[in-house]
């Protein structure tokens, strides 16, 4: 599926909610359908930095697309991460640098985007987009 | 009860920031140790101060700037009278606690020399351990750690034990901003003086919350800031004994802190103006005074019976929550409960208590050695001032269960 269409899927299931208990509790329940990184690579030089709570990216290539696994120690970046990977995993790793994160704000995530925000969501979609720019310049 | 004698609700109208909402719900505010909030009285003074006599100190022969150098000047010998200091000359305005330590490290840069040693409390905020650090590996001195107990309590006897000839400089806080405790700081002081050393006491999280005596402390320097103290962000204050003040060099050269400059030579003014280069902050010195005064007509003794009301109650009530780890109970401590739930990271429960509408800090507080001595990632911290009630303390108490039952 591609991003833009995960990313509407994804706003609509958040949209069917009217309070912040809701959308935190799908978010929570999100983080327990993520992809988990393998023991293995839960090394410190896969933790994202920046966040108040662990978390730890892994990424890698199948058939030209790149794959993430990810896991946090706290469950709400956990959740958060959750939904980044859903959207991004299993892309092109172009398509992921040029996605469009603005979304999160539809969700009513917003106050997460801020940079200030301990929780690092935009360093998240950074290390990313990184990752996806590291492989596609080996493409190149 | 205290609270009737305090009237909190008319002391909660002084304070226009605790009308707002936060989330959609009425906030309530308990991260009174990382800042406290500012009552009318003190904005009135900084407006007032834009308003009516903004100028520059000390320099000017014109009537604003007569009328800013004896508010400036009025206010430093308000905190003189508060703290208790023999002479006004022995405060210094800094911009904070932090700015003011690190000016008596600076000075010791020249009085320490190697095969000195450095104590430093396991308590402490990295605002005290990084610049002693700093001391330390500018001049060769040794830097060692008074340690702690499981209460959060630090071990008098190891301290004893580290004091020796070689100690020159002793480092800790009067009230752990992390856990609260409440140091001996008389006790400390006394020993030190016995083996030689100065005494640095980082008074930021004391000062709030009772009164300060620094004669009866006998601390060499004291520190505290305003803005944890009804005061703006900004300003702070060292105090210093005379002697010790003399002695240091300046911190920074600039206007202001000269009496003679040639190119040859400059001759530095006299205490306090040595150690305050260039334009200060005059407002904000002004509005410390303010602060002050606020705090005084309201009583410290007051308030600190009132807030320990305040953490008897909440520790009550956040025991009562399954699973509830409150770290550093010491005895003896200011209105800071630092604590974790088992199984639950103390971010995920600080974003859901936001999302309610209460702020608390969550993470390790700048004193990450405590954070390691417990083998956690951090805490929840909740910390209370005399304007808040009880009943917000039954809304942060159903606000954390609401929250583990989220997260669990």
């Amino acid at each position: 599926m591609k991003i833009k269409k995960i990313q509407e899927e994804i706003t609509e299931e958040f949209g069917m909610f009217d309070d912040w208990t809701q959308r935190y509790e799908h978010m929570i329940d999100l983080g327990r359908s993520l992809p988990l990184i393998e023991e293995q690579y839960k090394l410190d030089e896969n933790l994202i930095k920046g966040c108040q709570s662990k978390v730890w990216v892994h990424a890698e290539m199948e058939d030209g697309k790149l794959v993430f696994t990810a896991d946090s120690d706290a469950i709400i970046t956990k959740g958060i991460i959750a939904i980044l990977v859903r959207v991004l995993s299993d892309q092109k790793p172009q398509d992921i640098i040029d996605a469009d994160m603005e979304f999160i704000d539809k969700i009513g995530l917003k106050e997460h985007l801020s940079p200030t925000r301990a929780n690092g969501l935009v360093n998240m979609i950074k290390q990313l987009k990184l990752y996806a720019i590291a492989y596609q310049t080996q493409l190149n | 009860m205290i609270e009737s004698t305090l009237d909190i609700q008319t002391l909660r109208k002084d304070f226009p920031i605790l009308q707002r909402e936060v989330n959609g719900q009425a906030l309530v505010y308990l991260d009174n140790a990382a800042t406290s909030q500012t009552p009318r009285q003190v904005i009135k003074t900084i407006t007032d101060y834009y308003e009516r006599y903004n100028a520059n100190i000390h320099r000017g022969a014109h009537t604003l700037a007569q009328e800013a150098t004896e508010a400036y000047e009025e206010a430093r010998k308000r905190i003189q009278s508060h703290f208790n200091a023999r002479h006004s000359h022995e405060i210094i305005f800094t911009s904070g606690t932090t700015h003011s330590i690190n000016l008596v490290t600076h000075g010791f840069q020249s009085i320490l020399k190697a095969g000195d040693e450095v104590l430093v409390s396991a308590m402490e905020h990295h605002s005290n351990i990084v610049p002693a650090q700093i001391l330390c590996e500018k001049t060769g001195a040794t830097l060692k750690v008074i340690p702690m107990n499981h209460n959060g309590e630090l071990i008098l006897e190891d301290y004893k034990k580290s004091l020796n000839a070689n100690t020159k400089l002793v480092f800790f806080n009067h009230v752990s901003n992390a856990l609260g405790t409440v140091n001996p700081v008389k006790k400390m002081v006394f020993l030190a003086h016995e083996a030689g050393a100065a005494v640095v006491v980082d008074g930021a999280q004391a000062a709030p919350h009772m009164s300060i005596d620094v004669q009866e402390l006998d601390a060499d320097f004291y520190t505290a800031s305003a803005h944890k103290m009804c005061g703006p962000t900004g300003i702070g204050m060292l105090y210093g004994k005379e002697s010790w003040l003399q002695k240091l060099p300046p911190y920074q050269g600039g206007g202001e802190m000269i009496s003679e400059v040639t190119f040859e030579k400059t001759t530095y003014a006299d205490l306090p103006h040595k150690f305050e280069a260039g334009t200060p902050n005059i407002c904000g010195g002004i509005a410390f005074g303010a602060a002050i005064t606020y705090l005084e007509d309201i009583g410290m003794d007051l308030i600190a019976g009132y807030e320990n009301e305040l953490l008897e109650y909440a520790n009550e009530k956040l025991m009562d929550v399954p699973g509830m780890h409150i770290y550093g109970p010491s005895a003896n401590k200011t209105s800071v409960i630092s604590f974790n739930i088992e199984g639950i990271h103390p971010y995920d429960l600080g974003t859901l208590l936001d999302k309610m509408g209460i702020a608390v800090r969550t993470g390790h507080h700048c004193a990450q050695p405590i954070m390691d001595f417990y083998e956690i990632p951090g805490t929840v911290r909740v910390s209370f001032s005399f304007y808040n009630t009880l009943e917000e303390v039954d809304m942060l108490a159903s606000g954390v269960s609401r929250a583990v039952k989220m997260l669990t």
